[in-house]
């Protein structure tokens, strides 16, 4: 994920209440993330898995990853690709979640103006926002610092990594 | 009729005080105050994992990020999400998860004993004041101690694992104030299924609850966890209750020491505090029922009369500890359940199982009927054993999530134990309060 703003990101849409278990069913949690990614979604949309392409955005409603804290649900979502989620609000646990693991969440009260299929820019500046080709702003929620530095740095694990190498030093 | 039961009072006390949440905070932060929205690193005292978050998910991060286990004594690692084994994948879990239990050489090991969420204060783990984090979204329970408790993900987990510390924003508080009796065959669940109904599925928005009242003081432990178990379900970082003298009673019951129940802190929310209260009846709270597939799907009983499940499920840290069974008991003593229903009991813990054996509460249970599962997750995680195609149950569980517990097409009502246990009974959904007139 880049500070730039250039790309075009295809729109995937779901409701409100997506739970962990729709992004992570539990049949599957025994199996590896390719696995589990493989399934993610496809009580609501079938087709998601199998289509969604690396840079889109997954655009929903409110209260977005209620449910477990199994990170697997963000995993998925980060296996395929998806470049943010979009959405009004989320599980707290959810969210912390995925800036662990890397994967950008925008707090966007508009979220849901955004269109299925349609393309939009994402400006990570300090009040992030998107953009759509007809140039419409949805402003977003700021992300404190250190969460961007952690999706910057691809997740927790990472910075984990920095850490421990500078305490041997 | 909901309307006449809670009267919130959107307050605006003089911001002097500090909340329990914001004391259990401060504490483990290390500061003589903090403030709500605050983002502040704190000190871990107890870090529990299970089979499927923990050592599976753990050592190969650890082992890549080059750490080790910052203290095994404040680790507790359960198992109970893949016991007893249902097929090889599950073997291979289990398998791992005993290694690297032996291998890390952890003094705290709870395998097929029960779920994690009843086994930790069971085994005398959880201390009023303490700050907790736990693998598993029902970590929240933890809160009926008066501890600072929390679930968060392997990822996260490991970062505990190997510095100690966590960050946290100081949460609001919303506080529940319970005043009055509970009718007969009304409990906990019943009040967190009203609760969840009212508020929403995320209407906590990762802030604490505190629950508080009369009502709450005068509940025994078990049910004061059914409280801050399903916290998670409306979406609450935490759902705290302070630490009385019901909590020393369980503590000394556990075996605790005397020197270390005197130890602890027993932190209370200041009336002066920045909080936000709302108000309930319990007198006034009939038996609820949440319907497919939210638990915030929350009515009366008497709107689901017409729902005849196929399958009544009495499980889970939510809804299968004593209290629950002893409750279910109450019910079915001395009759049987309704041809065509299939009743199901996997008590939550192997004590709480022997201590209801003691009591003659199994006897009953299953004189009346009920086949007896493991003392595990179950069909409440979904990762095996759950429902079949098209089946219509009525379960003490905390979450109904289309495909949770089986097959998309399976409809599952949340309710009490006690109402799970008279729906058996009945054929039908059915008001406890009638069975037991």
């Amino acid at each position: 994920m880049t500070q730039g703003c250039a790309e075009f990101h295809k729109v995937w849409r779901v409701g409100a209440n997506i739970d962990t278990d729709a992004l992570a069913p539990g049949a599957y949690m025994k199996h590896d993330i390719e696995v589990i990614a493989a399934h993610c979604l496809e009580v609501h949309r079938p087709d998601f898995a199998s289509a969604v392409k690396p840079g889109d955005v997954l655009v929903a409603g409110p209260n977005f990853g209620i449910g477990s804290s199994r990170e697997q649900a963000a995993g998925a979502l980060k296996q395929l690709g998806i470049a943010a989620v979009i959405a009004p609000s989320y599980s707290g646990l959810f969210f912390r979640n995925a800036f662990n693991l890397g994967l950008l969440l925008l707090t966007c009260p508009e979220a849901e103006r955004l269109q299925e299929n349609e393309r939009v820019q994402l400006d990570l500046k300090a009040q992030p926002e998107v953009k759509t080709a007809q140039g419409q702003i949805l402003t977003c929620h700021s992300v404190p610092s250190f969460l961007m530095d952690m999706v910057s740095a691809g997740g927790l694990v990472n910075v984990l990594k920095l850490r421990m190498q500078l305490l041997k030093n | 009729m909901r309307k006449q039961i809670e009267s919130p009072l959107a307050r605006s006390a003089p911001a002097s005080g500090a909340t329990l949440a914001q004391k259990l905070i401060a504490r483990a932060a290390a500061q003589s105050h903090v403030n709500v929205g605050d983002v502040l690193t704190c000190q871990v005292d107890l870090a529990m994992f299970h089979d499927s978050s923990g050592p599976r998910r753990l050592k190969p991060m650890l082992a890549d990020i080059g750490a080790q286990i910052w203290d095994r004594n404040k680790v507790v690692l359960v198992l109970d999400h893949y016991v007893p084994a249902r097929d090889a994948d599950a073997e291979k879990i289990i398998r791992i998860t005993r290694d690297v239990a032996k291998e890390w050489q952890l003094p705290h090991v709870i395998d097929s004993e029960g779920i994690c969420h009843v086994v930790l204060p069971e085994r005398g783990h959880l201390k009023p004041g303490h700050f907790c984090v736990g693998g598993d979204s029902h970590s929240p329970t933890g809160g009926a101690f008066g501890t600072y408790m929390f679930g968060i993900g392997a990822t996260e987990m490991l970062g505990v694992v190997a510095t100690g510390e966590i960050w946290v924003q100081v949460p609001q508080t919303l506080r529940m104030v319970w005043h009055g009796a509970l009718q007969k065959g009304v409990c906990a669940k019943d009040m967190m299924l009203h609760m969840i109904g009212k508020f929403g599925m995320n209407g906590g928005n990762y802030q604490a609850l505190e629950f508080a009242g009369d009502t709450v003081r005068g509940l025994g432990m078990q049910e004061r966890m059914t409280l801050s178990n399903m916290s998670a379900e409306m979406g609450a970082q935490v759902g705290l209750i302070a630490a009385d003298s019901i909590t020393r009673d369980y503590l000394k019951s556990v075996g605790v020491s005397q020197a270390d129940i005197e130890q602890c802190d027993y932190f209370e929310t200041d009336e002066t505090a920045d909080f936000q209260r709302f108000d309930f009846e319990a007198s006034q709270l009939s038996p609820q029922v949440a319907a497919p597939h939210s638990p915030e799907n929350t009515k009366a009983v008497s709107e689901f009369a017409h729902i005849k499940p196929s399958v009544a499920y009495i499980g889970a840290c939510t809804g299968a500890k004593l209290v629950d069974l002893r409750a279910a008991a109450e019910v079915l003593k001395g009759r049987k359940v309704a041809a065509g229903v299939q009743l199901m009991v996997a008590p939550a813990s192997a004590k709480d199982q022997a201590q209801a054996q003691r009591e003659g509460v199994m006897q009953i249970l299953t004189d009346a009927g009920a086949r007896v599962l493991p003392n595990a997750c179950g069909a409440c995680a979904g990762y095996g054993g759950t429902f079949e195609e098209g089946a219509t149950v009525i379960s003490s569980t905390a979450r109904n999530f289309q495909g949770r517990m089986g097959p998309a097409s399976v409809q599952v009502y949340l309710a009490s134990p006690a109402t799970v246990a008279a729906s058996a009974l009945q054929g039908h959904i059915a008001d406890v309060r009638e069975v037991l007139a």
